[in-house]
């Protein structure tokens, strides 16, 4: 990874509404590692949508720059920024694919808007459809196909002009978790493969840690905590970034432990480890076993991978007057 | 009915068609490009020009609400100056044309405003310019809906189109006046009307035929 792909610099949006302005977006100050998979999360209305849609000019800042390989995007006009939107493709929660087109026509339909001639067009697009495994497809039209297979074809769609940068709102929020899992699949294999960065929104965290090497979390307009994804999990600083993250990693204790805890509390600490890095593979209990002679109870926890490192949570209960101790270790 | 009758009611028919099909060819050549800009030229739409969509929208308007038989006296002068008489299946064809682009113009707005403005979206992503969006994107999504809204317009026209026989427009309402009414033949009064009902059906079905043909859509999102 060299450099950025996409910088926001002081960046802010603000909309006219009756009565005065909506401030959707302050003081964006983030860049994109060239080929990185960077996710932003951020819960409804939080201004996702407004933040991707300036990459590639569909929205234009109210203040701050938006620059694209070093192209500044919001001061682009005409056929400057029409040059910017072929090297920036994008994919749709609702895959906005045309009903009156076939999924070859679709996938042709940037290409025309290009100015490619029609012989090249075709070959362009029987590769395409490999790539994205729509062989059997290719005449079908949007109605006859399943959310997923729509999605591939938007994703193709997104590449056939060779971008270098792919967007993604929320692509995979209205397919079932199997589908949505091949159609990351699908996006981290175009990164690695093309080596095309991709900057994608969404409200699950789940998506970030299965396919996003760095992440931002925007609250209210504004990003709260940025870095690479497995930072963020391991050291989440900020209380939205914490909530995000206690529906993925195991953080929070399984129902039934919670009902028992509060039936019948033992008069014990509870308390959150988190293994990040070497220590994941560290035999932490049992050092607090021998170390302190502390004996912990095991309440819930979670090992898995982001990236390609593990990254562990657990969850433990040891005697009340122990916990500081235990904390310590 | 004597069999006298039978070539007078052909060539009726044959006029009726004539001013239909015209005006039908006229009206869609205006009334295309027209709704098309009436539906994309409002405030921060592609061709945003709010000011020439009003004035356009009050000019359809307008001629929308004068009623056709009115018309047809009104702009006489007009009629003569284009085609050097007001009398006849050629001087009919104007105000059926005047009265159809804006009919057309309106229904084809309609069809172009249900496209889903995701569309737009994605095809202004990919660096589409304003005139590519309509024609790859939104006249093809809209096609359903057009095709239906052109059947309308023929249907009406066929209407008007008798309606103008009771002014020397000539073709099947001019011969179910002047037959049926002034020379008091029920018999070819009730032939105008049978065969006006025919051509209505046969465009009708013709029209719902190609608009099932352009839709691709799923089946449950049919009916625009
Ligand atoms: N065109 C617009 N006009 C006025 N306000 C807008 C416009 N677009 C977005 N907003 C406002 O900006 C804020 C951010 O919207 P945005 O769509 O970016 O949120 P989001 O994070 O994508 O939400 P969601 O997860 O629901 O898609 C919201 O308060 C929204 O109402
Ligand atoms: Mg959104």
């Amino acid at each position: 990874m060299t450099g950025a792909a996409i910088t926001f610099e002081g960046l802010g949006k603000s909309f006219p509404k009756a009565g005065g302005q909506v401030m959707a977006l302050a003081d964006i100050t983030l860049s994109v590692p060239q080929g990185s998979i960077t996710g932003i999360i951020g819960r409804s209305g939080a201004g996702k949508s407004t933040l991707l849609r300036m990459v590639n000019g569909l929205e234009r800042p109210t203040t701050g720059k938006v620059s694209v390989a070093g192209r500044d995007v919001g001061t682009a006009t005409g056929s400057g920024l029409r040059a910017i939107r072929r090297d920036v493709g994008m994919i749709f929660q609702h895959f906005n694919l045309l009903a009156s087109r076939s999924v070859r026509g679709n996938i042709a339909l940037p290409l025309e808007v290009a100015g490619t001639p029609r012989g090249q067009i075709r070959a362009r697009v029987d590769q395409l459809i490999d790539q994205v495994g729509l062989g059997a497809l290719a005449d079908r039209y949007p109605a006859e196909l399943s959310g997923g297979q729509k999605q591939r074809v938007g994703i193709a769609r997104a590449l056939a002009t060779g971008p270098k940068v792919l967007l993604s709102d929320e692509a995979t929020s209205a397919l079932d978790p199997e589908t949505t899992q091949t159609v990351l699949d699908l996006l981290a294999q175009i990164n690695r493969d093309l080596g095309l960065t991709v900057l994608l929104i969404t409200h699950e965290m789940a998506v970030l840690r299965d396919i996003a090497s760095h992440m931002a979390v925007i609250e209210a307009g504004r990003i709260v905590e940025a870095g690479p994804t497995y930072d963020v999990f391991a050291r989440p600083a900020h209380a939205t970034t914490r909530s995000f993250l206690s529906g993925v990693t195991g953080a929070t204790l399984p129902a039934f432990v919670a009902a028992r805890l509060q039936a019948d509390p033992p008069g014990d600490q509870v308390i959150r480890v988190t293994f990040a890095g070497t220590h994941a593979t560290d035999p932490m209990l049992a050092r607090l076993a021998t170390d302190l002679g502390i004996s912990a109870n095991i309440l819930g926890g979670t090992i898995e991978e982001i990236g390609t490192r593990p990254f562990g949570n657990l969850l433990i209960s040891v005697p009340h007057d122990r916990g500081d101790q235990a904390r310590a270790s | 009915m004597s069999a006298n009758l039978i070539p007078i009611l052909w060539d009726a028919t044959l006029q009726t068609l004539y001013m239909v099909a015209i005006s039908a060819i006229l009206g869609t050549v205006g009334g295309l490009p027209l709704g098309v800009f009436l539906a994309t030229s409002q405030r921060g739409e592609l061709l945003s020009t709010p000011w020439v969509n009003k004035v356009l929208g009050l000019v359809v308007n307008a001629t929308r609400s004068v009623p056709f038989i009115i018309l047809v006296v009104a702009i006489i002068p007009f009629t003569r100056a284009v085609v050097g008489t007001s009398i006849g299946t050629d001087a009919a064809i104007v105000p059926l044309t005047v009265a159809a682009i804006p009919f057309i113009a309106r229904l084809v707005e309609n069809a172009i405003r249900e496209v889903d403005q995701g569309l737009i979206e994605a095809a202004r992503a990919m660096g589409a310019t304003p005139l590519q969006i309509i024609r790859k994107v939104l006249i093809p999504e809209a096609l359903p809906g057009i095709t239906l809204g052109l059947t309308l317009a023929v249907v009406s026209l066929i209407g008007y189109s008798a309606m103008v026989g009771a002014v020397g427009g000539q073709g099947l309402g001019d011969l179910g006046i002047r037959y049926g009414y002034q020379r008091f033949m029920p018999e070819v009064m009730a032939a105008v009307v049978v065969i006006l009902i025919v051509l209505v059906q046969l465009v009708q079905s013709l029209g719902e035929w190609i608009a099932a043909r352009v839709d691709r859509r799923a089946p449950r999102n049919r009916g625009a």
